[in-house]
């Protein structure tokens, strides 16, 4: 039994031949410590503070915006504003150590925040949702599964739920999964790499806030450089001396340059999302735009009032975290729970779940309220049996990622990086794809 | 919300009441678990979190049908006036846009107060009305909010027969 090895990797297994393992509670059961729920987390992510800050797994780039944002800044507060303070106003520092101070904490915060990732359905949930979907046809002829949807009629509009295979849920209405977080998120604007975590319903204002205050500040230390620069030249000195009495200025002068033109189309384009209450991601599919030239198509979301649409983005109810991070797992739940999350890791890979699986996960559910609480190492014998009849297949890319890997190809656009303006839209789609043996490349295609 | 019975003896007269739950601790040690229905999300009126008040078939023999619409009905109420955008959510974006939003570290926003008080209903609703039945309502909160978990119990001494037809049912 193939997942059955995979899981219960001992070095007497190993050494010894056996087509199966000795039947002993799993390793993960050993300490008996209590753990955290964010220590079961099967999403993609990275916890620190024991649970309290949750970051998409790779945060590669976040230092090289932090690091850019520090050097800029302090270059600036070092080698320009002693000039600027002597022969201007006292001001620019206060204004600028303002916009510092915002665009640091929205930017921490957009990138320890919990987006909006919606926890994955317990196995009873996803074995009444299999119930409830009329597939009478089956797909043993057909090598994958049809997509399942769902339709509701929101606002006069019909709205597609989406099947997710991985959560095992349909997804609320403009939540998508992030193939990068391995998460459900909901109101899923796009992921970032720049600040390393996906942007969602409950850090969208956090990630406006952030892209504002950074195309101000880049703004104003532009000015402040281009005017300590002009001051310096006058008197017939000449640019080339301003440029040798104060060298760092040449170098924020270029960072900023590069940088005002993208941060500020950025933020005009999400106030232009803000005000129609749409996200990147509907706005890139054209979900809404009547694309198919049915005319009668509109935002559904939409309250037709850019005040209301503003403050209702901006200035709404801050929703809770639903995933619990820093409960702790029960502890006759943790030998149950444990088999079947590490199950997701090589059911991860396969997303197109063969129906014989999800039916082993109704056998599961339908079984377990059975077994009575005396007998916990019968337990994963029970939930691991049905579910080797999952087989990993090779990574295919599924209908429901195409819209993610559209708009991170797309978003490309909007985060030309800093220093070059490179558009690296076909390497992105292509190297997004791979999902799990090269997490690194799509951050990395964004810079090239 | 109808007057639950609050004696023993008024609780045995209900129609769907079984008599050996008294209570939530009996609930839990006495009997077993059968079944669990789940109430989906009604996303008509858009992202709001609305729940479904279409009464479940399973629960025909357990509660009747109004207390459960009372309760549902009472839940979405409370969900509608966390997320309600109006004067005091304004205030509340308001002000934590000019402290960049390091305001929601100190003090508890509408949202998570409404959410205590939805917890504190659903444990009295489950201590007066679905124990007594050998039911249990799961705050949504404990499940994403997707759905509003509704655990069936069984009496360990009653026969399993009405619990063994579910199972089959729903092993297909």
């Amino acid at each position: 039994m193939k997942n059955r090895e995979y899981q219960q990797i001992d070095p007497q297994a190993l050494a010894t031949p056996t087509p199966t393992p000795p039947p002993r509670p799993l390793p993960e059961h050993k300490p008996r410590r209590a753990r955290r729920r964010w220590e079961v987390f099967p999403g993609k992510n990275r916890f620190y503070c024991d649970g309290r800050m949750i970051v998409a797994r790779q945060s590669g780039v976040l230092p090289l915006t932090l690091g850019l944002i520090l050097l800029t800044s302090g270059l600036f507060f070092i080698f320009d504003c002693p000039f600027l303070v002597k022969h201007l106003t006292s001001c620019i520092p206060a204004i600028g150590g303002v916009l510092f101070v915002f665009v640091i904490i929205s930017l921490l915060q957009t990138s320890f925040t919990d987006p909006g990732i919606l926890p994955r359905a317990t196995p009873e949930e996803a074995a009444d949702i299999e119930k409830q979907i009329d597939n009478p046809t089956g797909s043993s002829s057909s090598y994958r599964p049809p997509p399942r949807t769902k339709e509701v009629v929101i606002n006069q509009q019909v709205v597609k739920l989406k099947y997710c295979f991985t959560c095992k849920i349909f997804r609320p209405p403009r939540t998508s999964h992030c193939s990068l977080c391995d998460n459900c998120v909901e109101r899923f604007d796009h992921h970032c790499p720049w600040v390393g975590n996906c942007v969602g319903k409950r850090n969208y204002r956090f990630f406006y806030t952030f892209i504002v205050s950074l195309s101000f500040l880049t703004a104003f230390i532009f000015g402040c450089v281009t005017t300590h620069l002009a001051l310096r030249s006058q008197g017939g000195n000449g640019l080339v001396f301003a440029l040798q009495a104060s060298p760092a200025s040449a170098l924020e002068l270029v960072v900023c340059f590069f940088s005002v033109w993208s941060i500020l189309g950025l933020s005009g384009f999400h106030t232009y999302l803000v005000a129609t209450n749409l996200t990147t991601n509907e706005d890139i599919k054209g979900s809404w735009s009547g694309k198919s030239g049915n005319e009668d198509v509109g935002n559904p979301y939409s309250y037709n009032s850019i005040i209301k649409n503003c403050c209702s983005v901006l200035c709404g109810p801050m929703p809770p975290s639903l995933i619990d991070r820093r409960g702790f797992v029960p502890s006759d739940d943790s030998v149950q729970t444990s088999p079947v999350e590490i199950e997701l890791p090589a059911a991860k890979n396969d997303i197109n779940m063969c129906t014989q699986g999800t039916k082993g996960l109704l056998e599961t559910a339908s079984r377990s309220p059975l077994l009575t609480s005396s007998c916990p190492q019968a337990k994963p014998q029970a939930v691991l049996e049905p579910l080797p009849e999952i087989v990993p297949e090779p990574p295919k890319t599924p209908h429901k990622h195409h819209s993610h890997h559209r708009s991170k190809a797309k978003q490309s656009t909007h985060h030309t990086p800093k220093t070059s303006n490179s558009s690296p839209r076909p390497h992105h789609s292509h190297s997004s794809r791979r999902k799990d043996s090269k997490n690194r490349d799509p951050k990395f295609s964004s810079l090239r | 919300m109808s007057s639950a019975p609050r004696t023993a003896t008024e609780r045995t007269k209900l129609p769907y009441c079984h008599e050996s739950f008294h209570n939530l601790q009996e609930l839990r040690h006495s009997a077993s678990l059968a079944n669990k229905v789940f109430i989906q999300r009604d996303y008509t009126d858009g992202t709001v979190c609305k729940f479904q008040t279409k009464f479940p078939s399973e629960l025909e023999s357990r509660i009747e049908r109004t207390l459960f619409e009372d309760t549902v009905k009472m839940l979405n109420n409370y969900y509608a006036e966390a997320e309600k955008i109006g004067g005091q959510s304004y205030l509340e974006g308001c002000l934590a846009c000019l402290t960049i939003y390091l305001i929601f570290l100190c003090i508890e926003t509408r949202y998570e107060k409404v959410l205590k008080k939805i917890s504190r209903y659903i444990q009295e609703q489950n201590e007066k009305v679905y124990a007594p039945r050998g039911l249990l309502i799961t705050d949504p909160i404990e499940r994403g909010m997707r759905v509003i978990e509704i655990s069936v119990y069984e009496d360990r001494g009653s026969s399993g027969s009405s619990s063994g037809s579910s199972t089959t049912s729903s092993g297909r």
